[in-house]
């Protein structure tokens, strides 16, 4: 190329993007995260209304009571965008495919007691479904929400969803010789069993939800705040007793994205609450409703698998969810 | 070891197995509450299982391709930033067409992830949903690698600076913008034909090869590499737009003369948009690959011939007025260059009378229209320039109702006449510039007349003040830098600075 020309002629005439700058202040080099993110989306001068929802702009800030001065207040503290997020998700897949690896050749499986075995055919498998409804909330959020910071970082987690949907299914075909008769069984329990019907009928009312942002912090905050603890951390404890190191391995995953997805609610909900008192109460009722729900939901299940335990158990987490709330300026 | 041996799942199945039993039919909530939009357009599904999965891929297989390929491109924009690869170029002009992508193009990408994930929501078949839904977030892709890969020439070049404020207000840009407004506002099957269909099936390589390959031939390896590495993605675009045609056709034969009708429509449309394409691969290529026309003859007559023999069997007729669109092939570019020529004060990329060369070249690829209509016109407008009399158009020009081009092409027939139609709806006359635009509106008044015409706007004092000045600075373009003619622009200076350097050493 054309390394003859003195680099001091060929000075930068500006670090980034107008409206990139704008928000770093001139001057600074910007972040791929930053240049990926601010102000992607279209804000005004919409040509057409939705002929499938009249009432709304394509992109419509109205769609929630949440009202934010800038949709692009709360940056993702992951710093994701395609690149990273793909990245990221790849690493984490490629342990968990060596567990599955190592499950394969070590017939580990095989080592968990056929009890344990059958309880996690009743527990985790139908969770598979729960996990889709998980994808379909993200999935409207993403469609829903204003700015694209908040709407990439729900698209990413409806992949994750689909993404942990998918290991769920592999656990249940190592644990049925890869018949997928246990993923029949569990989408019967699912559909019919009377321990399943709060968990579902919880995940069918979350769908018709009006305002996103609720349903944004039912499913990420509450719901997840109840699943992710109890099912891979407490009914993976309680598996340990059983012989249940195979599956404790392939947990990590979801062990893993369950953090990572803490980090960037728990920094959601401190900015959108500090953004005025008006948001701060919205956000409290909804998380009192879905924590009732979802504690109430996933009892008969906590019941199933820990026994007597199960009632301290949820109380434990019940407190956490409002210990992490409270630490975002929310009280309950 | 093992005692017992495992089975191995075929690819097919394991994807079903993993995939198509996580849906179920909702019970606590109706199905039509739950998917409240999929049935609205007149379209019969009698079986979502008939869907056929185009690209059977889970999330593990689509992170792990996927991010290695990110790393790839990345590797490659970071050395391209390094290595100042914007010297590499052939000329500065070629920039423009980066200017055009930037603007309006890639906030084309970012439209397609956010109606990729409605429609992957609103589907009620998890099929179709998963499909979308991937296909939204590689839509996310192109949309960050391109702002990530023309961040480079952002530093160095004019015009850059403000692609969303710029596709939201500047007037040619609702050319793309009202395009992608018009299908986002559509139902989901009409979402999909025009997009997945009309756009990345039939049209895209008359979008992706010209900018691809012009970048190659013009030295810049940033938009090469994002474009061949998205290219890829675009494979699993192109099947999901086939088969979501198929999935409709085969359903139910209510649904066939829907099919056709949007097929013309988005046709049209997408023809349309390319007008820009066509102007940059003619005129904005300082190496060119291909004229317009040609690549018109390959990927459309040629390409789309085959593709409509075979939906004949469906029913399906290749769509309306592409003949007209044929016969357009030999002047649209012109014609839009010209436009472009006139208002350039009011654009944010130059243009410029080609060289004498260039202007050969054009003879050359359109025997029969260039010398007659169009050479005559670009010589007597470099001689006006050359006498210091650069001419600007300062009347603003009407717009089509719906493909929002301003009025200056012109009855194919006759190329000198302005092509002009006129319908009526509740009493207001609206303009269109051919008749296909004209079908488009007399077929749904109530949406095009909603449209947020630049010209209007700017009438009706919306658009920063009543004096072009007060309108280009509301556009946010920085005056006498990102505008006017190529011929005394800064990007030429500092271009003309850096050969003149290169020359020295
Ligand atoms: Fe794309
Ligand atoms: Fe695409
Ligand atoms: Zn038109």
């Amino acid at each position: 190329m054309s390394l003859e020309i003195k680099t001091s002629i060929i000075e930068p005439r500006r670090q980034t993007y107008s409206h990139i700058a704008k928000r770093l202040g001139e001057d600074k080099p910007a972040a791929r995260y930053q240049e990926a993110t601010w102000d992607l989306q279209p804000t005004t001068n919409f040509h057409y209304r939705p002929t499938w929802d009249p009432q709304r702009e394509i992109y419509d800030k109205s769609l929630t009571a949440i009202k934010m001065e800038d949709w692009y207040s709360f940056n993702d503290p992951r710093q994701l965008y395609y690149g990273a997020y793909t990245i990221a998700r790849h690493k984490m897949m490629e342990a968990e495919e060596n567990h599955f690896k190592f499950i394969d050749k070590t017939s580990m499986m095989d080592l968990v007691s056929g009890e344990w075995q059958q309880k996690v055919k009743e527990f985790l498998l139908p969770l598979r479904h729960f996990e889709w409804g998980a994808n379909m909330n993200n999935c409207d959020c993403s469609d829903k929400s204003y700015g694209a910071a908040i709407s990439q970082v729900a698209l990413f987690a409806a992949m994750d969803r689909l993404g942990m949907a998918q290991i769920i299914s592999r656990t249940g075909l190592v644990l049925d010789d890869s018949t997928g008769k246990s993923l029949d069984e569990a989408k019967l329990l699912w559909m019919e069993a009377d321990m399943w019907q709060g968990v579902r009928r919880m995940t069918e009312d979350s769908f018709v939800l009006k305002d996103w942002f609720e349903m944004f912090t039912a499913q990420n905050f509450c719901m997840d705040g109840v699943v992710f603890p109890l099912f891979y951390d407490y009914f993976d404890k309680e598996g340990q007793e059983h012989g249940g190191s195979a599956l404790s391995m392939l947990n990590e995953f979801m062990q893993d994205w369950g953090k990572d997805e803490r980090r960037w609610m728990d920094h959601l909900l401190k900015v959108t609450a500090a953004e005025s008192p008006e948001n701060a109460a919205l956000l409290s009722g909804w998380i009192k409703e879905w924590t009732d729900r979802a504690i109430e939901a996933f009892t008969p299940i906590a019941r199933h698998v820990l026994g007597s335990k199960a009632d301290e158990v949820m109380a434990e987490i019940r407190t956490e969810i409002n210990k992490r709330a409270a630490k975002s300026g929310i009280e309950i | 070891m093992a005692a017992k041996r495992k089975k191995k799942l075929g690819l097919k199945q394991r994807y079903s197995m993993l995939t198509r039993g996580l849906d179920w039919e909702t019970s606590y909530q109706k199905m039509d509450d739950v998917f409240p939009y999929d049935n609205y357009e007149g379209i019969y599904i009698h079986d979502w299982e008939g869907w056929e999965d185009p690209f059977r891929l889970t999330m593990d297989a689509y992170w792990k391709f996927q991010s290695e390929k990110e790393k790839k491109l990345y590797a490659v924009i970071d050395s391209f930033a390094q290595n100042n690869g914007h010297l590499g170029i052939t000329d500065a002009r070629y920039v423009n067409a980066i200017k055009l992508f930037l603007t309006g193009v890639s906030p084309l990408e970012y439209q397609a992830a956010r109606g990729f994930t409605h429609v992957g929501r609103q589907f009620r078949g998890v099929g179709p949903r998963v499909a979308c839904q991937m296909q939204a977030l590689d839509e996310l892709r192109h949309v960050q690698t391109q702002v990530h890969s023309m961040s480079h020439y952002n530093k160095y070049f004019d015009g850059l600076h403000s692609a969303p404020h710029m596709h939201d207000n500047v007037w040619y840009l609702s050319v793309p913008k009202s395009f992608f407004d018009d299908a986002r506002t559509a139902g989901p099957f009409e979402f999909l034909t025009s997009i997945s269909f009309a756009f990345e099936y039939v049209l895209t390589n008359l979008l992706f090869v010209p900018f691809m390959s012009g970048a190659a031939f013009n030295g810049d390896m940033a938009t090469v590499t994002f474009g061949f590495s998205a290219q890829s993605d675009e494979a699993r675009h192109m099947t999901l737009g086939l088969e979501v045609i198929k999935f409709m056709l085969e359903q139910d034969e209510r649904n066939v003369p829907i099919v056709q009708r949007w097929m013309d429509k988005w046709f049209w449309r997408g023809t349309r948009m390319l007008s820009l394409v066509a102007m940059m691969m003619d005129y904005m290529l300082p190496k060119r690959v291909m004229s317009w026309r040609e690549a018109w003859d390959i990927y459309f007559t040629e390409a789309g011939g085959a593709l409509f023999k075979d939906l004949e069997r469906y029913g399906i007729k290749p769509p309306k007025y592409a003949d007209i669109a044929t016969k357009e092939a030999e002047h649209i570019s012109h014609q839009a260059w010209h436009i472009f020529y006139n208002y350039t004060h009011a654009a944010a990329f130059h243009t410029w009378v080609p060289d004498k060369e260039e202007l050969d070249w054009l003879s050359e690829k359109y025997p029969d229209t260039f010398d007659k209509y169009y050479r005559p016109r670009l010589e007597y407008l470099d001689k006006e320039e050359k006498a210091g009399r650069r001419f600007y158009n300062d009347t603003l020009p009407m717009l089509c109702q719906v493909c929002q081009i301003p009025m200056g092409f012109t009855d194919m027939d006759d190329p000198t006449t302005i092509s002009f139609k006129v319908s009526e709806y509740k009493d207001d006359k609206y303009h269109t510039c051919s008749n296909g635009c004209k079908d488009i509106f007399d077929h749904e008044p109530m949406k095009y007349v909603q449209a947020w015409l630049p010209v209007h706007q700017i009438y009706q004092g919306n658009c920063g003040g009543s004096e072009m000045e007060d309108v280009l600075k509301w556009y946010k373009m920085n005056l006498g830098a990102d505008n006017l003619d190529y011929n005394g622009s800064p990007d030429q200076k500092l271009w003309d600075e850096w050969q003149a350097h290169r020359t020295k050493v």
